[in-house]
């Protein structure tokens, strides 16, 4: 009768309010961090916020909308300006010393990872 | 094509263009100012309220319930029927008073008959009787009668000229709104309060300091007014007379050129912050003025340590230019 059914990744990480602590910490590390923040210079703070929510959101394994199409879409500005693996791995990297900071386990902050890997072919538009 | 429906007129879209866009090409004269949804000076009500959401943001839940939307906002998908805001949110008030601050700020005073309920640091549209539109900050408390607005004069502005030059007093013009985040919210009495303005961004915070510590708040609020020389400072002896009542109050004033003496610091605003201020963890945070300015201050602010969502900005954006008419 009482099937276990484990929590899912997102519920594991403390769901929306676990994104709510994570998102100022993730966009301030990305602003000051030298090797991407110039890709952020002249984006309005609240759309970027929102974005960046957004984005913690899929990559905690919640709920959201985003398609391999709308990736594409939204980065392919940045690819023209030169986005590359190089700054995909820093900003992965940011969101694991994000996690780190709340203190969350090492092998949830590799699933988190593994998620945001997985947009790596459409966020550089290849 | 979808058309729109305007006072029995019917104007065909084009691709990608807003409603705003589209019934200004066709000659019919809306009321507008930025074109960035910030203003709320292009407010219309549409005849069915479906599919307009997007076109709402930072309406009042009772307007989004009767289907006002902005104009400049919405790219219709569909055939849609149209009209300009009625008596039922626009509230008439005639000029009662004008009186420069400094060379270049008038303080413009209003008096409504219906009542204008509002909180100190909104804004509001000001819209001219032949419908010209522009948006401005409260500087007053709601408890103090008349309205009051900072107006700096912009060489060839249409709206700031006329109220400089004109000096139309008695003279009766409507007010829209109010609108927008940036005012002081009690609850929090110990928390600190950063008040960060240049030019007439001042006129928000004017309104949101005196309302905060007339409302009790006993934490540290600091205030800095930034202008390019001393000159653009104003109600300077005002602010200092309230900081010397209130000990909580510390009132800073920058300017970027010809600073240095008479108590006004020489040098970016920013750094008059951090040099007081360099951890801002915990604060929250009122950002008005110049829209490059508060964009980047805000996020120096952020990157200082206030949580986004205890950002509140408002960016003063300037009219967008006209639309050739193209009349259909
Ligand atoms: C939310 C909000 C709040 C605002 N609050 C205030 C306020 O409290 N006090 C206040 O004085 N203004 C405020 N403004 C700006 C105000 O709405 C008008 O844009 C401003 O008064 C100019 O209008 P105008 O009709 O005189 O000039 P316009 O006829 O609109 O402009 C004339 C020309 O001057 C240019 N121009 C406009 N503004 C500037 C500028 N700042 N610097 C340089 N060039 C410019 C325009 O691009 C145009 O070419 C606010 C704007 C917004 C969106
Ligand atoms: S909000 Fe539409 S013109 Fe400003």
């Amino acid at each position: 009768m009482s099937e276990h059914v484990s929590p899912s990744l997102y519920d594991q990480l403390g769901g929306a309010a676990a994104v709510d602590a994570a998102v100022d910490i993730f966009y301030r590390k990305v602003l000051s961090d030298d090797r991407v923040s110039h890709f952020f210079d002249d984006v309005d703070m609240d759309r970027q916020a929102a974005k960046q929510k957004a984005f913690l959101t899929m990559a905690f394994g919640g709920p959201h909308n985003y398609t391999g199409a709308d990736m594409r879409r939204g980065h392919a500005h940045l690819v023209a300006r030169g986005l590359n693996d190089g700054h995909f791995d820093t900003i992965v990297e940011l969101l694991g010393s994000t996690l780190a900071e709340l203190n969350v386990p090492q092998p949830l902050i590799a699933q988190v990872a593994a998620i945001a890997e997985s947009t790596r072919a459409d966020v550089l538009n290849r | 094509m979808p058309s729109i429906t305007f006072d029995g007129r019917d104007c065909e879209v084009l691709p990608g263009e807003t409603v705003l866009d589209c019934l200004l090409r066709s000659g019919i004269a809306v009321p507008h100012s930025c074109k960035a949804g910030a203003c709320q000076s292009c407010l219309m009500k549409a005849g069915s309220a479906a599919g307009l959401a997007d076109a709402q943001a930072g309406l009042k839940d009772t307007l989004r319930a009767q289907g006002y939307f902005l104009a400049c906002s919405l790219r219709p998908l569909e055939d849609l029927a149209v009209a300009l805001p009625g008596g039922e949110v626009r509230t008439a008030a005639r000029i009662t008073g004008l009186e420069a601050l400094n060379e270049t700020v008038l303080r413009v005073r209003l008096r409504t008959e219906e009542p204008f309920a509002y909180f100190a640091g909104q804004y509001l549209s000001l819209v001219r009787e032949d419908g010209l539109a522009r948006s401005y900050s409260l500087a007053s408390l709601p408890n103090e009668g008349d309205l009051e607005l900072h107006v700096r004069r912009i060489p060839g502005g249409a709206m700031s000229e006329w109220l400089h030059r004109e000096a139309p007093e008695g003279n009766t013009v409507w007010l829209q709104g109010p609108a927008g985040n940036c005012f002081y919210v009690p609850g929090k009495p110990e928390e600190p309060l950063l008040l960060v303005g240049t030019g007439t961004g001042l006129a928000p915070l004017y309104g949101i300091v005196r309302d905060a510590l007339a409302q009790g708040h006993t934490g540290p609020i600091w205030l800095f007014h930034g202008a390019l020389t001393p000159s653009g400072l104003y109600l300077t002896q005002e602010l200092q007379q309230l900081a010397e009542r209130y000990p909580n109050l510390r009132y800073v004033r920058a300017a970027l050129r010809d600073g240095g003496a008479d108590g006004v610091e020489n040098g970016e605003l920013d750094a008059c912050i951090r040099a007081r201020l360099p951890k801002l963890a915990g604060f929250k945070a009122y950002v008005c003025g110049d829209p490059a300015l508060v964009n980047s201050l805000r996020k120096k602010l952020f990157l200082a340590g206030v949580a986004s969502k205890a950002i509140y900005a408002d960016a003063f954006l300037p009219s967008a230019l006209p639309v050739a008419s193209a009349c259909t």
